[in-house]
């Protein structure tokens, strides 16, 4: 048992240890967020909220921000209606067009970053003016197999007799669709949005090929900031960001505890 | 055929992917073997062998190891403490050391800006223990560190998901037989997360050999890797289309090669279980 | 504002229903976004629109808006790194510029492909506030004075922090002083990274002779183990942020260090320098060229070219800002002021062909990729 204990105790000090490195470049731009020196940011000058306020009055990060929630938003749900119609599709199709497809699938997720966006690159290039909407279509390809990858295994496992007991109850088809297939689809379709909908916001390489002029993402707007100097409202941003994903953690986990004690 | 029915639902999708990936993709092909006059050239392809690009091909080969070794000797028993703790109550734990992945990129790079500068947090914590400055800003060291902390979490869930997969009774009935723990973890556990660590391999290595925006945030324009090569070929002086395919195709064609030799390890069938 | 409001309420929801919520912004801020920028897509509402390609940080971002208010022209404003990062995405063809602002060399580039369009001048109200001087610099790139206005000039020098340099440098060579080993920032620019070597070396910056520049380069080459970084826009906060002793930078740059950190001070070397211009050209495929010349007209104009020169705070052109500011105040700003006799000794850029493009290209990439 002193066994166990030891390692109980070598356990929490490496996880203590990860934590630790994970977290601390996150408390540096917390602090940095809160630094009066106007501009290098390693230095401690003082206690300042200056860079909150000025961040609520900042035109320039609004819009990023808008533009980033957009594209994460819009091209999660493209994404995931798509992935999830193929999901469907693919169980009525023979084994090796299956394969096929998946195989398509793997490709973006296979290739670098860099070489998906410049390939969009030089399709849009040669046919449309750059825009907000070829930003979105960029960033639905990039996506697109997160939300696939996750689908595809909840359908493999599927149980088609409860949805073919519907249709010949009658059922037509999108109503078993909706009423049979797609509950049981669901843990993987939340999943795969959720993963499709980080991995736009996170983009910053697929976007940098792909973008209209006058447009920022934040990382596109980061990325030129960071030339000038960053401004301390990009770092207020950042903690406010930070605090919004750690709170809706704990209410997550608040809420599925509840639920489990509800349920038992 | 009620099945026909279902079938239909895969053409929008199929139409997306033959337009947004694979004619994109037959586009690089197309332009990497012509040359601006649009005659065939195998130029751009070879243009690989190039010293100047052959050098940092290899440099983000050598970079790009370390950041995935990195990622593999810390995350791999975080896994595995993760299983151990997480399984009776909820994934909350997991979620934690995964919450970083959901700060920007581009912040997360800039954060170790903060702690790597000359006189940056590094530097004045090891002031205040009275030792001697290290200079890791604009340096390899500092690129790897970077892009190790950037691309943690993708090693971490793919090795977590395929450890929670182990029965339990497994390594129940392994100790039972009187096995110990090390007997456990190298025959038992180890092979049977070897899907995971595969793909926790892959969703590192492949953008971080590509990377290019950490490589200048960090390497201060002195850290030349291939990603860089490449984004410079489409924006910079030498900007050459047909070059920055050839080398994309080359790159294309090095992961894929990797992948090949991993997917020998990976044949256990629904092995590229991602998350 | 808004956003703080809605993610505190997205918080609030639950889990379930995060979803629903988000979808219900989706709604909201696109409606949002399509109203503030007039639209992603040109046809939108039918609004004018200009299209400017600008170097990093080099306008008041809120001229744009002044300017947005007056006209009722949106502008799509982008910006670019380096001349060469710029000429490719105009090549690229993916977005039709209405005005750019480049550099001598890469202006004369595009001047001789025919890239650019002459300028309106009988249109414009204001174009006159750019002294003569400076017409006159630009004809070694633009001839007649047709295409291009002068927007921002200066020199190139290095900007050197006096606390952590053992005497001041007055030479290119003391970029190569070993103890300044790891302290020593450089540009990240094909042509500009050329300029020290060259100089010191005593060939002109616009030399088209291949053995010249190898020497060039086998001194890049020889420098790169005791340089810290190559930077561009970078480099002024890393001298104000005391990261380095040492920085070749722009004159305009260099002043704004200055301004930041006082032990920065800023010199053009002995030997001589790069004297540079930065000017607007309007290129070939712009779809609005009325909305651009009223944006050069706009930025001409003695109020507006003011405030520009406050907040980018480079050498101006413009006669009626330079007759605003008191003799004094320009004797202690030598590098946006330079003096007469710094000027002489310096060179401006030229485009020297395709040809010596390419091998500058790639005795540059040969320097970038060179590992010690």
């Amino acid at each position: 048992m002193v066994k166990k204990k030891i390692r109980g105790v070598f356990s929490r000090c490496y996880l203590g240890l990860i934590l630790i490195i994970l977290y601390l470049p996150i408390l540096m731009l917390i602090i940095a967020s809160v630094n009066a020196s106007p501009r290098n940011k390693a230095i401690w000058q003082g206690f300042s909220l200056q860079g909150y306020v000025d961040l609520f009055e900042n035109e320039t990060i609004r819009q990023a921000l808008i533009t980033t929630l957009l594209l994460a938003a819009g091209a999660g749900l493209i994404a995931t209606v798509l992935g999830t119609m193929v999901c469907i599709g693919m169980m009525g199709m023979r084994k090796r067009t299956r394969a096929a497809i998946m195989g398509v699938t793997n490709i973006p997720l296979l290739n670098a970053d860099i070489v998906t966006g410049i390939a969009l690159m030089l399709l849009f290039s040669r046919f449309v003016e750059l825009s907000f909407w070829t930003m979105l279509v960029a960033h639905v390809t990039l996506i697109i197999p997160y939300v696939t990858l996750s689908v595809q295994p909840k359908a493999a496992q599927l149980n088609m007799s409860a949805y073919e007991a519907a249709i010949d109850l009658g059922a037509t088809f999108p109503y078993a669709v909706w009423k049979v297939v797609l509950p049981e689809l669901m843990p993987g379709i939340l999943t795969g949005f959720l993963l499709a909908f980080t991995m736009s916001l996170d983009d910053f390489s697929v976007t940098y090929f792909t973008k209209a002029p006058g447009i920022h993402t934040m990382s596109t707007m980061i990325n030129a900031e960071y030339r000038r100097g960053i401004q301390t409202e990009i770092y207020a941003l950042s903690t406010l960001v930070f605090l919004i994903v750690l709170l809706a953690l704990f209410l997550m986990n608040r809420r599925s505890r509840t639920a489990q004690r509800e349920g038992e | 055929m009620r099945k026909l029915g279902a079938r239909i639902l895969a053409g929008p999708y199929m139409i997306w992917m033959l337009v947004f990936t694979i004619i994109p993709l037959l586009l690089i092909l197309y332009n990497a073997f012509t040359n601006t006059g649009g005659q065939f050239t195998l130029g751009n392809v070879a243009a690989i062998a190039d010293p100047v690009n052959a050098g940092p091909l290899w440099l983000s080969l050598k970079m790009s190891v370390a950041v995935t070794g990195i990622c593999l000797i810390l995350a791999f028993p975080l896994a595995l403490i993760l299983r151990q703790i997480s399984s009776d109550k909820n994934s909350f734990i997991v979620m934690i050391f995964i919450l970083p992945m959901w700060m920007n990129f581009m912040l997360r790079t800039l954060a170790w800006r903060l702690i790597l500068l000359n006189n940056g947090f590094l530097n004045q914590a090891l002031n205040i223990m009275d030792m001697d400055p290290i200079y890791l800003m604009n340096t390899k060291t500092a690129v790897i560190l970077g892009t190790a902390y950037d691309y943690f979490p993708f090693m971490v869930l793919p090795i977590y998901n395929a450890l929670v997969k182990i029965d339990r009774d497994v390594i129940q009935a392994a100790q039972d037989l009187g096995a110990g723990d090390w007997v456990i973890l190298g025959r038992i556990i180890l092979p049977l997360s070897i899907p995971g660590i595969v793909s926790g391999i892959t969703m590192v290595l492949v953008p971080s050999m590509s990377e290019f925006v950490i490589a200048s945030m960090l390497g201060g324009g002195k850290v030349y890797m291939i990603g860089n090569v490449i984004e410079q070929a489409f924006n910079s002086g030498y900007a050459d289309t047909h070059l920055g395919c050839g080398l994309s195709l080359s790159l294309m064609g090095l992961i894929i090669i990797s992948m090949i030799a991993y997917y020998f390890f990976d044949r256990g069938g629904e092995g590229s279980a991602l998350w | 504002m808004v956003e703080g409001e809605k993610q505190r309420r997205r918080e609030a929801i639950g889990v379930k229903r995060r979803f629903l919520a988000l979808m219900m912004t989706t709604v909201m801020v696109s409606a949002n976004l399509l109203t503030a920028c007039g639209g992603p897509s040109r046809e939108g509402d039918g609004r004018e629109r200009i299209v400017v390609f600008n170097y990093g940080d080099y306008i008041d971002v809120d001229l744009i808006a002044q300017f947005e208010e007056e006209t009722g022209i949106q502008v799509a404003y982008e910006e670019f790194l380096t001349p060469e990062a710029m000429y490719t995405k105009y090549k690229n063809g993916t977005v039709d510029y209405d005005l750019i602002c480049c550099s001598d060399y890469m202006l004369d580039k595009m001047i001789q492909e025919e890239e650019v369009v002459p300028v309106d001048f009988g249109k414009m109200e204001y174009a006159d506030n750019i002294g003569d001087t400076y017409w006159e610099l630009s004809r070694s790139f633009d001839p007649d004075n047709q295409y291009s206005i002068p927007y921002y000039w200066g020199t190139v020098g290095i900007l050197y922090n006096t606390e952590m340099v053992a005497s001041a440098p007055d030479s290119w060579t003391d970029l190569w002083d070993p103890q300044y080993k790891n302290q020593i920032i450089m540009q990240d620019s094909v042509r500009d990274s050329f300029i020290p070597a060259l100089v010191q070396l005593g060939y002109s910056i616009n030399t088209t002779d291949r053995e010249e520049l190898r020497q060039a380069q086998k001194l890049l080459l020889d420098q790169k183990k005791l340089v810290q970084s190559y930077l561009v826009d970078e480099a002024r906060d890393d001298m104000a942020n005391e990261q380095a002793a040492m920085a070749v930078i722009y004159s305009g740059e260099a002043s704004l260090g200055m301004e930041y950190n006082e032990d920065l001070d800023f010199v053009v070397p002995k030997e001589g320098s790069d004297i540079w211009m930065d000017s607007w050209v309007i290129p070939k495929g712009g779809k609005n060229y009325q909305g651009a010349l009223k944006f050069l007209d706009f930025l001409c104009r003695e109020d507006v070219a003011m405030q520009n020169f406050e907040y980018v705070y480079y050498s101006t052109p413009n006669e009626a800002v330079l007759d605003q500011i008191e003799e004094e105040e320009k004797e202690e700003e030598p590098a946006i002021f330079p003096p007469e006799d710094v000027i002489r000794r310096c060179e401006i850029f030229r485009y020297l062909g395709e040809d010596m493009e390419e091998f500058y290209n790639h005795m540059w990439k040969e320097l970038k990729a060179y590992q010690n």
